[in-house]
């Protein structure tokens, strides 16, 4: 149980440089990396660093983690969002050498180390948190590479808009999770574990690849289908959103994250880049019918434009630290999305009741239509 | 959901005098009660017994009630000032037990009286009655340790039968952890659960099966009217569950918990709010979790502003009392901004990029007898907070700003003490939670002994021992190397580690100021971070800032005149709330004048350390490394002007950095000054030319230097360290022997030789004692062009030798001549001219017949500058702040500051000090030169002898009204007690006395009613027998000068014990007969003060 990876005197020197050419020194974890380059961002977390390194949503991305102590409780192979991590590095300011939890089965550094990612440690990641904040998120390199080679690499590295990242972390095949008694087919997109959780709770799980057309889909008789999380700009996604497209109004919908976005593409809609995007697990939604405040799990950097969709939909959630749009209902259709992460994982479970809100909006068009 | 409109009347419930378990946390909270409810327009009453408060300051409340706080009081000001709404819930335990005494009553919360906001009735009873809490969470479906209720020592033998041993003891409706502990055998528990029975006001105690060894947790949590529920903070108990809470190193936020165990705990926290019903506000719950399969169990929940959530406001910057106010009053959480952000709400949850540490004080070196063995009930009288970015660096900091000598984790002198122990014996002894274990694990872990060694004795998490461990395994390899070979990237390690340079100093053998010289000239000082409740996610608005060793500096420069004010650190008996207020009102008289004012403070539960008090606050150890540096930062900032600096306001604390801080820079008056009055050579010259008289005496370093002034000047003496606040090892000697006992106390690693020992520069102070004299206090203000205001002179109560905090006192004086008061007032202003005072000056005098010595005095505030504030109108401490900064008496009076003082409006003010000792039954409650008062209260009156009833209601000593009182007197008493009994009779009073009182009162015609035997003669009934069989109402019992203490204490602990009210000096008899022949013709009657000062 006692790793102890970074004994005192054994400190490989690395260093994080940004594009703009700002460095922060630090030391190598995780596995050996001479330079590795990705877009960087940050989260807010306190607790649930292995959802977030495991979440494929941050395909090509470098995790900054505002909270200073990481690896604090190991981890455990039941809490993976994903069977390997997809980003590119992760930045800390300590990286703990010692776990200690009941269910902890690896060090968070043989963890990385394993599945071949590398880290930073010691870094200023308040400075570099308040830098990604005022800039934005900035490609960078990190490593134990000159500094020269670095930049270049930072500055080599085009970032996350207009890439397709979807094509890199989802399924090549589809695959069955088994549970409640509906039918669902889930678009992985970069699906996380515990949204296959939930939905499992409710239904049979039918997980699709992010290509697979709509004909295809509604030839599995779903209930109803899910549009799942995954990285980066749903405008490099376009086959996913014609496919969401033909859906609309044949299946009900439900979509989370780039799947709200996605639906919203395929209503017409416009995304946009937000300043530095929404990562953390504290921020407040507000759910428009109720009145009630929902603190929220979030990742994402693009958002929807509501105003781009005219009349069809009507905007259910709302996050009240910068007014952006956190959710919607089509308006003519079975169909509604959420920016935020209600499945937590890592998070706060105050919006969960979105499974079941899926759930009923699938029975009654069982109950009309008689496909049961 | 707005502000309600439907109340315009709120009366909010102060929690009385500091004590342990409740102390300036809630002067925090019901100050920014206040202020908000003031600003949102509503008239706010407030009722507080405690002066030293900044919320009992008159501009905090439309009507402030200095009365005490009982509900037959309480009931007397909802009369006269028929408010709308209650808010019981920032007042502490305090508030909440009297808002359910008058709820029980029928006073409030029923149709017709004031609504209770904030939580209910209902809730409070949920919440606070153990067995209702324990239904309520198995009916939500959370775990709860198997336990049951009792009401009787025999129910409670049934009880425990059934749980099996061992089991924890928890009485209802307690605060702090009164009457709880742990039993492991049928004695202790039998033991335990008649103490638990004593403790509860309601006699139930819940006996639970013990879980000592778990982990234990606190989440913060704040529920709107519109069941909105936001998690504030988690917090981490450093030490495992069996000491309490207030009495564990915390850390915040939690640091072993996975994103999935922190969740579940978070919906059982909602489950919890929600089911007890705390319809708005913040509460506490406490998990303790099972380190080998996570279980979780619900401990205990507090449905009100705590000491945690004081805490946790300090953690994370999210103002958890302000915010509560505003949701009693129908704001939702969305409705209300984040104060930091300003631009996000407050319905989020913070999140923090660095760690919180906080350590307790004890007190255990001023009450003898104590085992110093934490459990769980509190017994800590003060604690510490220090953020750093990472726990290691927090953890050292947090040490280094107990100001008990340790310089951060070990590498100090003081960890001497561990060279002759094995670790075999310190591996037993971190078994014991005691204030040294943290200190004897980092000795552990630096020999190398293992974690699993250690975890396995201590219970204490291995991160947090690993953490530790990184610690000394730094200090190993700064031990190896010399300061010459460091490089700028060790210094930074060292420093990240939270090293600090005393430590450096220490371990090199050099001078501190040379490791300081060494580390900036390696370009290695520290970086000033932000507390912004969002881990930078947003900018913040608020500097509230603490020190790292990171890249990059947050402070914002600007050029406006600063003034940095240093605060008090810790509370600890002797130095508490009351500096506090002066360092507040400080800044918020230099912020009027127009100055950016700046706080450095280490201490969570303080209004000093509200990021809105000052400008700038600066979350830091008062130690000189740390303050230079903010100095420093501060200069930097202001392109290069550093800032004036008060060090006079915060009591010792920082007065003893004065002379580590560049002269020029101190506001007020001089170091040089100071170092006059602290000088006993200089000091005697200045009285000498004054022929101002003191008692005869002496320095001393040695006991032969002792010896020779005794010699010189007779016993009795007192014997007192300089540079010592509170009395600390103070003590009245009668003969050789004590002589040579008090001084070796004095010297080597005794508890004083810790707090800074004795030296050349630090002698002893040896004086003749002046028996019988009368003790009188003088606080008074002196200008740069030499006028002297005369803030209050106050006559003790108690003989001079029972200490000036201990002792009550009234303003103005009662028994003296008024020449006397004359020539106090005369030599005052010679001392405080001659010593060039800028400021505050307090002088005390001891008045023996018609002579009048000065005893010391100290240019710098006193614990009774809010006292004399309240009691005489004056706001002494705003004027003496402009005064430092070079504003004239005079130019103050036109500006309007300076109000004449209201007190010939025929009344009188007591200050009467709060003792521990009902969580200290060990000890013996007889008051002498030491101090051992934790808090005080204040009673104004029309007559001397109301305003002393009031203040001993306020203090918790209820004069009875009928029954037996016991008199046991000592020789030189007994003529006075012919006096008291005499009064007694008259007002129908049963006597019992022992055997020598009464033959003694039998020959001046007086008969006792019962005659009983002092302990040691033991034939028949014993007066500790008389105590215990509860027909005694009040004991009068005064120890003897000298010997022959025994029988006395074992009276007075007996009084301690079965809470019988006991006074133990004739003065205080004396006035307690007089308070109950005035009181016993009226009923006791109401003012606010902002009446008594004629404004209203």
């Amino acid at each position: 149980m006692t790793d102890r990876t970074t004994i005192p005197g054994d400190i490989v020197e690395s260093h994080l440089v940004l594009a703009d050419g700002s460095v922060f020194a630090g030391e190598a974890i995780g596995a050996p990396s001479a330079v590795t380059a990705g877009e960087v961002v940050f989260n807010t977390v306190l607790s649930g660093y292995q959802e977030v390194i495991t979440d494929p949503s941050y395909a090509g991305q470098m995790i900054t983690f505002t909270y200073p102590h990481i690896g604090n409780y190991g981890t455990v192979g039941l809490d993976d969002e994903a069977r390997r991590p997809h980003c590119r590095g992760v930045i800390v300011r300590d990286l703990a050498r010692r776990e200690s939890n009941h269910r902890s089965e690896s060090s968070l550094d043989a963890m990385l180390r394993r599945h071949g990612v590398p880290g930073i440690a010691g870094i200023d990641t308040r400075r570099l948190t308040r830098v990604l904040r005022d800039t934005g998120a900035m490609p960078g390199a990190f490593g134990t590479g000159s500094y020269d080679d670095l930049l270049a690499a930072a500055r080599a590295e085009r970032g996350t808009d207009g890439v397709d990242l979807v094509a890199t972390v989802t399924t090549d095949s589809p695959y069955t999770v088994h549970g409640g008694p509906l039918r669902v087919v889930a678009f992985d997109f970069g699906i996380k574990a515990t949204i296959l959780r939930c939905l499992s709770e409710i239904a049979t799980v039918e997980v699709v690849p992010a290509s697979t057309l709509a004909a295809d889909v509604m030839a599995r008789r779903p209930d109803g289908v899910f549009l799942s999380n995954g990285p980066g700009d749903p405008a490099a996604v376009p086959y996913a959103v014609d496919a969401i497209r033909s859906l609309v109004g044949e299946v009900p919908l439900f979509g989370i994250c780039l799947g709200h976005q996605l639906l919203s593409r395929a209503l017409g809609g416009d995304t946009f880049k937000l300043p530095f995007g929404h990562h953390g697990g504290n921020h407040p939604v507000r759910h428009e019918t109720s009145g009630r405040i929902e603190i929220t799990s979030q990742n994402h950097n693009f958002c929807v434009d509501p105003t781009s969709l005219g009349g069809r939909v009507a905007v259910t959630h709302l996050n009240l630290n910068d007014r952006t749009n956190e959710g919607m209902r089509v308006l003519d259709a079975p169909a509604f999305s959420v920016q935020y992460h209600p499945e937590a994982g890592p998070g706060p479970h105050d919006s969960r009741y979105l499974f079941d809100q899926f759930a009923r909006l699938m029975n009654s068009r069982s109950e009309k239509t008689g496909n049961l | 959901m707005p502000r309600r409109t439907d109340l315009s009347s709120i009366l909010i419930i102060g929690s009385g005098p500091i004590v342990i378990g409740q102390a300036c946390e809630f002067d925090y909270s019901g100050t920014q009660a206040c202020r908000v409810l003031k600003d949102e327009g509503y008239r706010v009453v407030l009722a507080n017994s405690n002066p030293a408060t900044i919320m009992t300051d008159p501009d905090f409340a439309d009507r402030t009630y200095i009365e005490p706080i009982t509900w037959e009081v309480v009931a007397r000001i909802i009369e006269r000032e028929r408010p709308d709404a209650v808010l019981p819930t920032l007042g502490g335990q305090t508030g909440l037990n009297t808002a359910m005494a008058l709820y029980e009553r029928g006073l409030v919360g029923t149709p017709g009286t004031p609504e209770l906001i904030g939580a209910n009735a209902e809730a409070i009873a949920t919440a606070e009655d153990r067995e209702k809490f324990k239904e309520a969470m198995i009916e939500i479906g959370l775990s709860v340790p198997p336990s049951g209720v009792a009401h009787t020592v025999d129910e409670a033998m049934d009880v425990m039968s059934t749980i099996g041993l061992p089991v924890i003891i928890r009485p209802a409706y307690i605060l702090g952890g009164r009457g709880t502990g742990i039993a492991s055998t049928p004695d202790e528990f039998r033991h335990l659960a008649r103490a638990g029975l004593d403790a509860s006001p309601i006699s139930e105690i819940l006996i639970e099966k013990s879980i000592a060894g778990w982990k234990e947790y606190e989440l913060e949590v704040m529920r709107d009217r519109a069941d909105n529920c936001v998690i504030i903070c988690s917090i981490e108990n450093f030490d495992a569950m069996g000491v309490h809470t207030g009495d564990s190193i915390t850390v915040a936020p939690a640091q072993t918990l996975s994103d999935v165990e922190y969740q579940r705990m978070r919906d059982a926290a909602f489950a919890c709010i929600r089911r007890v019903g705390v319809e708005t506000g913040g509460s506490n719950v406490q998990f303790a979790v099972d380190p080998r399969t996570g279980d979780q169990v619900v401990i205990e929940m507090n449905p009100r502003v705590s000491r945690s959530s004081a805490l946790a406001s300090k953690a994370t910057g999210f103002p958890i009392a302000k915010i509560a106010a505003k949701l009693a009053v129908g704001y939702t959480l969305d409705e209300i901004p984040n104060d930091i952000t300003r631009m996000t709400p407050a319905s989020f949850e913070p999140t923090i990029d660095y760690v919180v540490t906080k350590v307790p004080r004890w007190a255990f070196e001023k009450l003898p007898g104590t085992s110093g063995v934490l459990g769980t009930q509190m017994q800590s009288v003060g604690e510490v907070m220090a953020i750093g970015r990472t726990f290691p660096e927090s953890l050292q900091k947090a040490l280094r700003s107990l100001e008990q000598g340790r310089a951060g984790l070990n590498a100090d002198p003081a960890e001497k003490q561990y060279d002759e122990l094995t670790d075999g014996e310190l591996l037993a002894r971190i078994a014991v939670p005691t204030p040294e274990r943290i200190f004897q694990i980092g000795e552990l872990l630096h020999r190398g002994v293992s974690i699993e060694a250690i975890h396995e004795a201590c219970r204490i998490d291995p991160w947090f021992l690993d953490q530790m461990s990184i610690v000394t395994e730094e200090r190993t390899r700064l031990e190896s190397t010399t300061m010459e070979s460091m490089s700028a990237r060790d210094w930074k390690r060292a420093k990240r580690l939270g090293f600090s340079d005393a430590q450096l100093a220490h371990l090199w053998d050099r001078a501190e100021l040379d490791v300081r010289r060494m580390r900036t000239a390696a370009g290695v000082i520290p970086t000033f971070k932000t507390v912004d409740t969002c881990s930078a996610e947003f900018a913040a608005e608020t500097p509230y800032h603490y020190s790292t060793y990171e890249d990059e500096n947050e402070v914002r420069s600007s050029t406006r005149p600063r003034v940095l004010i240093l605060g008090s650190g810790p509370n600890r008996i002797g130095q508490g709330i009351e500096f506090d207020y002066c360092c507040v009102h400080a800044s918020f008289a230099l912020r009027d004048a127009g100055f950016e004012t700046v706080m450095v403070n280490c201490n969570p539960e303080t209004v000093s350390t509200d990021y809105d008090t000052s400008d700038r606050l600066y979350f830091e150890p008062l130690t000189r490394e740390d303050v230079l540096n903010v100095i420093e930062a501060e200069t930097a900032a202001s392109g290069g002007t550093p800032p004036k600096v008060i060090v006079s306001l915060g009591g010792q604390t920082p007065l003893k950095l004065s002379g580590q801080i560049p002269t020029e820079l101190i506001a007020g008056t001089s170091p040089t000054s100071i170092d006059l009055a602290e000088d006993r050579e200089k000091w005697n010259e200045l009285c000498d030319r004054l022929r101002i008289p003191q008692p005869p005496g002496g320095t001393a370093v040695t006991l032969a230097d002792a010896e020779a002034i005794v010699a010189r000047v007779g016993f009795p003496v007192l014997v007192r360290p300089s540079y010592v606040l509170g009395g600390r090892a103070m003590q009245i000697v009668h003969d050789r022997d004590h002589l040579a006992r008090a001084m070796a106390e004095l010297t080597g690693f005794g508890s004083l030789g810790k707090e800074g020992g004795l030296s050349a520069e630090r002698p002893v102070l040896v004086d003749r004692f002046l028996e019988d004299a009368t003790e009188v206090d003088v606080d008074a203000i002196r200008d740069h062009i030499g006028e002297v205001l005369i803030g209050g002179v106050m006559e003790h109560v108690e003989e001079a030798g029972v200490h000036s905090g201990d002792s009550a006192c009234a303003i103005p004086p009662q028994t003296l001549p008024s020449w006397v008061v004359d020539v106090i007032r005369a030599y005052t202003e010679a001392i405080a001219g001659a010593l060039d005072v800028r400021g505050l000056i307090n002088v005390q005098y001891a008045v023996a017949g018609t002579n009048v010595f000065v005893i010391e005095a100290n240019p710098r505030a006193s614990r009774t500058v809010p006292f004399v504030a309240k009691a005489t109108g004056i706001p002494l401490a705003k004027v003496a702040t402009r005064v430092m900064l070079g504003a004239t008496l005079a130019e103050l009076r036109t500006e309007g500051l300076l109000r004449p003082s209201v007190l010939d409006a025929g009344r009188v003010a007591v200050k009467e000090a709060v003792l521990p000792f009902n969580r200290f039954p060990e000890v013996d409650t007889a008051l002498g030169p030491e101090m051992r008062s934790t808090g005080e209260v204040m009673g104004i009156d029309t007559s001397f002898g109301r305003a002393f009833y009031k203040a001993e209601l306020a203090a918790g000593t209820v004069l009875p009204r009928d029954g037996t009182v016991f008199l046991s007197l000592a020789d030189g008493d007994k003529p006075a007690g012919i006096v008291v009994a005499q009064r007694l009779r008259e007002l129908g009073f049963g006597v019992a006395a022992t055997t020598g009182t009464a033959e003694y009162l039998a020959r001046f015609g007086l008969t006792v009613d019962r005659t009983v035997d002092k302990v040691s003669e033991g034939r028949g009934d014993t007066a500790v027998d008389l105590i215990a069989s509860g027909n005694i109402s009040f004991v009068i019992n005064t120890p003897q000068g000298r010997g022959g203490r025994t029988d006395g204490e074992a009276i007075r602990k007996a009084a301690n014990v079965h809470r019988v009210p006991s006074v133990t000096t004739v003065e205080a008899a004396l006035a307690a007969v007089r308070g109950l022949a005035e009181q016993a013709d009226r009923p006791l009657e109401v003012c606010s003060l902002q009446e008594h000062h004629g404004r209203a």
